[in-house]
């Protein structure tokens, strides 16, 4: 039984396709990658399993506790909280805010008291408050990035800020991340340390990864599987070098040398 | 128990009672004349309209332009109520009564249209504050365009010091909490905020509701500070003039728009005879403002004990683990 | 029946007044996405150049026309240089409130400068009445009328069919790619302004001969109403904006003609709202979600 199970999906922008019958299944504890041409689709498809679009067609299924959750059936703050998060290509941390309310606020499910408590205090707030604060430190030591907890978020270096934004997606508890191109704009030493990262999170929080990425470097490194779209079509799965070698892929990758 | 008791509450509270009995002393020994007390009602009115707009605003990015009208619904609910209980309980009673209906109207507008994004959103909102305004000039419970004047007039300076440390503390205690941490989320980025698992919608709602029931609160006060109270005293204007409140105390700095509507309270008692100058100034600052400084005239900070005490956040500080049983 | 047609004759001159002042909003919103609050003020400041261009420069009635459209061009490019330019990059909240600033400086500073006191706009067309088929037409409602449909084509040709209008739409679509293809997006964006705030001079014109009425805080409510229609139509498309007009008008006329003059407005803001939740692209429009 599959963890991710994406069933003939399809995502119609007017008259347009950006993602045609595409069927994708992810297992437990894996890391897979999502390639692509420029258009391929990629985000377009990011953005349906993450509940921003609804699909024209098809199902986004998460296998949870023995149960299968229909995923494009909510909204993304639901998705959020089965355990599903994601990152933006174009980093969208919440810049005017330090780095440890950025991960406190992937940890509001967490609060322990209503606009009553948080009001008058009363109750379970302080408590609470405690135990989000010392949870989120606890959580960016993890990370490497609580000498950094005071800092504005937009006051961090490029590679920091993907490195949070990542850090936040699975402070919400999530199990199952969507990276969204975490190495773009970054130099080979950056993405260097964040391939580092994001094998060394996975293995110590359990989770499981999709993620696009046009470094093809990144990709072929740490990816156990890969998938390749092209316009919005799945045209290739495999391992790094089965994939490497499928005239398809070639012939799509042709057209633009990036 | 311990944490309500902390030193900096304490040190908070010997401010506040200082100021209280400061105040009253010059009150009571007519260094404070009863003009200058007008002025001070005014700003304690303006204060709670002010942090209510700005939680709204400032901290959680939404544009509203229709805060007279729910002003309006405390002012007429206390005026109503006190024409047969002109005492305190009928203005309690009067406020209570403004609370209910700001809260319910605020929800049957707020779920629909803060759906909506930035400018649809504060243009909505206009017309609903304008909808209250002309339902008030229509009804026969709230004596169309002349009002209802002769409301018993109950402020005094303690009970106006409550209210707006209520209000204010409230709000504070609003933005400083995970309700507030998911509302800035908001206006940080909806988007970014809505896949940290965060339901912005009911966010929006909780706030826009939360801000109605301050400024109805703040209303009654107005009805029973002015003893009388039209329609006309709460258009398009006076939103704009909570406004301006906002944006020059800063975006999201409650302490900020205290601070703004005191200065903008000895302002206007400065150039009381020159209304137009003043309104064309402020529209001046409102718009150089929003060009050089968005965020706001004094920016999005608190001015709180932090600051005045030079408290800083160690780096990498440990977290109390201990204290949270 | 009678009654009826009664009131769609007027409710559609009312309502060419309207698109006139939409076109204003709905041009500059689909240029630079910003509600030009201040649009409203604009189209007092019209009515009051026109009343002066009567009254005190003794100007006919079109010259009065020609003469406070190009005056209120110049202030609305003036505006639009001085207070939104800057604001280009900014977020869209700062931008509003900067309109809203803009908007309460018109009127404060016409308060100032003209008083409070309500004008009487010179009634230089004649009262006169015709009946055709039982309904009584006035010279004045037809003047109205017709000259608002003019504008209206008149600015249908330039968008369409002339180079500026052109450059207009590739502006509204991508500033960017505009650029790129060599248009002046600065200058486009003024000339915007200008016939923008022109349309609203005249709409002033005609409100002033239509109520007598010449005052510092006419233009709020006109103003909103003429964005209620801008929406309704669908906001930055122009033929929406007429028809938006066009809407509001008749709806206002009929219900203060069967329901309740009262209630007008009310239910001008309700449709307002009513619209923003059922179809906030408006009639014409399309629905677009924001790029993640």
């Amino acid at each position: 039984m599959s963890y991710l199970t994406v069933e003939h999906l399809t995502k119609n922008f007017g008259g347009l396709s950006a993602v045609s019958n595409v069927s994708i299944s992810v297992n437990e504890g894996e890391l897979v990658g999502l390639i692509g041409p420029n258009g391929a689709g990629k985000t377009t498809l990011f953005n349906v399993l993450t509940g921003v679009y609804k699909p024209t067609k098809g199902r986004v299924l998460l296998h949870k506790n023995g149960k299968d959750i229909e995923l494009n059936k909510l909204p993304p703050y639901k998705i959020t909280h089965q355990g599903v998060a994601r990152t933006f290509q174009n980093i969208r941390l919440f810049k005017e805010l330090t780095v440890l309310d950025n991960v406190k606020i992937a940890m509001n499910q967490q609060a322990q008291y209503g606009v009553f408590g948080a009001l008058t205090r009363l109750g379970k707030f302080y408590a609470s408050e405690a135990d989000i604060e010392s949870r989120a430190h606890d959580f960016l030591r993890k990370v490497n990035l609580d000498d950094l907890a005071y800092e504005l978020a937009k006051n961090l270096p490029y590679g920091k800020q993907r490195q949070l934004e990542i850090a936040r997606a699975m402070a919400t508890g999530a199990k199952l991340l969507f990276l969204d191109e975490p190495a773009a704009g970054m130099n080979p030493q950056e993405t260097q340390a964040l391939t580092e990262f994001i094998a060394k999170i996975r293995k110590e929080m359990d989770l499981t990864i999709v993620l696009i990425e046009h470094d093809m470097s990144l990709v072929m490194n740490i990816c156990e599987r890969i998938f390749v779209l092209d316009y919005g079509k799945l045209i290739a799965s495999g391992t790094a070098d089965e994939v490497k070698k499928n005239p398809k892929v070639i012939e799509a990758y042709l057209g633009e040398e990036e | 128990m311990k944490n309500l008791f902390s030193k900096k509450n304490l040190i908070w509270l010997g401010v506040l009672l200082v100021f209280f009995f400061a105040v009253q002393v010059m009150i009571d020994t007519r260094i404070i004349t009863p003009y200058y007390r007008q002025v001070l009602y005014w700003v304690g009115i303006f204060v709670i309209l002010g942090v209510s707009l700005n939680i709204i605003i400032g901290i959680t990015g939404q544009l509203s332009l229709g805060h007279a009208g729910f002003m309006s619904i405390g002012a007429y609910s206390a005026a109503i109520v006190m024409r047969d209980m002109p005492d305190m309980t009928g203005l309690l009673l009067g406020m209570l009564v403004g609370i209910a209906i700001s809260i319910l109207i605020s929800l049957i507008v707020a779920i629909p249209t803060l759906r909506l994004k930035g400018d649809y959103l504060a243009i909505a909102t206009l017309g609903v504050g304008e909808i209250i305004r002309i339902v008030i000039l229509n009804l026969e419970i709230t004596n169309g365009a002349s009002g209802i004047s002769n409301i018993k007039n109950l402020i005094s300076w303690p009970l106006l010091f409550v209210f707006v440390v209520a209000a204010v503390v409230l709000s504070a205690n609003f933005k400083n909490s995970a309700i507030g941490r998911a509302c800035i989320s908001i206006k940080e980025d909806e988007i970014a905020s809505e896949a940290m698992g965060i339901h912005t919608t009911k966010y929006k709602v909780i706030a826009f509701i939360f801000g109605a029931v301050l400024a109805s609160l703040a209303g009654s006060l107005y009805a029973t500070t002015y003893y009388v109270v039209k329609p006309e005293t709460f258009g398009i204007a006076t939103s704009i003039n909570i406004l301006i409140i906002v944006v020059f105390g800063g975006m999201g700095s409650l302490t900020g728009s205290v601070i703004a509507t005191g200065f903008i309270g000895v302002v206007n008692m400065l150039l009381q005879s020159y209304a137009e100058v003043r309104l064309i100034a402020y529209a001046l600052i409102l718009i150089i403002v929003m060009i050089f400084r968005p965020q706001g005239l004094l920016g999005s900070k608190e001015f709180g004990l932090d600051r005045i005490l030079g408290y800083k956040p160690p780096l990498g500080k440990k977290p109390r683990k201990e204290k949270s049983a | 029946m009678q009654q009826f047609l009664q009131q769609t004759i007027n409710g559609l001159s009312i309502g060419g007044v309207y698109a006139l002042i939409a076109l204003g909003y709905t041009m500059v919103y689909g240029i630079i996405k910003l509600i030009n609050f201040a649009h409203g003020e604009i189209f007092m400041f019209g009515a009051y150049i026109g009343m002066i261009a009567v009254v005190n420069l003794n100007l006919p009635i079109y010259l009065a026309f020609v003469f406070a459209m190009a005056v209120t061009a110049l202030f609305g490019v003036i505006i639009e240089r001085v207070a939104y330019k800057p604001l280009r990059k900014s977020t869209r909240t700062a931008a509003l409130i900067t309109a809203i600033g803009v908007s309460f400086l018109i009127q404060n500073g016409v308060l100032m400068v003209m008083g409070a006191n309500i004008y009487a706009f010179p009634q230089v067309i004649p009262n006169q009445f015709f009946t055709v088929m039982g309904l009584r037409l006035n010279m004045l409602q037809i003047v109205i009328f017709a000259t608002s449909i003019a504008l209206m084509i008149i600015l249908q040709y330039i968008v369409s069919k002339t180079k500026l209008g052109r450059a207009m739409r590739s502006v509204a679509v991508d500033k960017d790619a505009a650029t790129l293809m060599g248009v002046n997006v600065d200058n486009v964006i003024t000339i915007t302004f200008a016939i923008g705030s022109a349309l609203a001079a005249a709409a002033g014109i005609m409100v002033g001969l239509y109520y007598i009425k010449v005052f510092p805080f006419m233009g709020f409510t006109p103003g909103l109403k003429a964005f209620v229609a801008a929406v309704f139509g669908g906001i930055g498309i122009i033929p929406g904006a007429m028809i938006g007009g066009f809407a509001i008008g008749l709806i206002e006329t009929y219900v203060a003609g069967y329901g309740s003059t009262l209630y007008k407005d009310a239910v001008v803001f309700a449709i307002l709202i009513l619209i923003l939740l059922v179809k906030p692209s408006g009639l014409l429009g399309k629905n677009v979600k924001e790029k993640v």
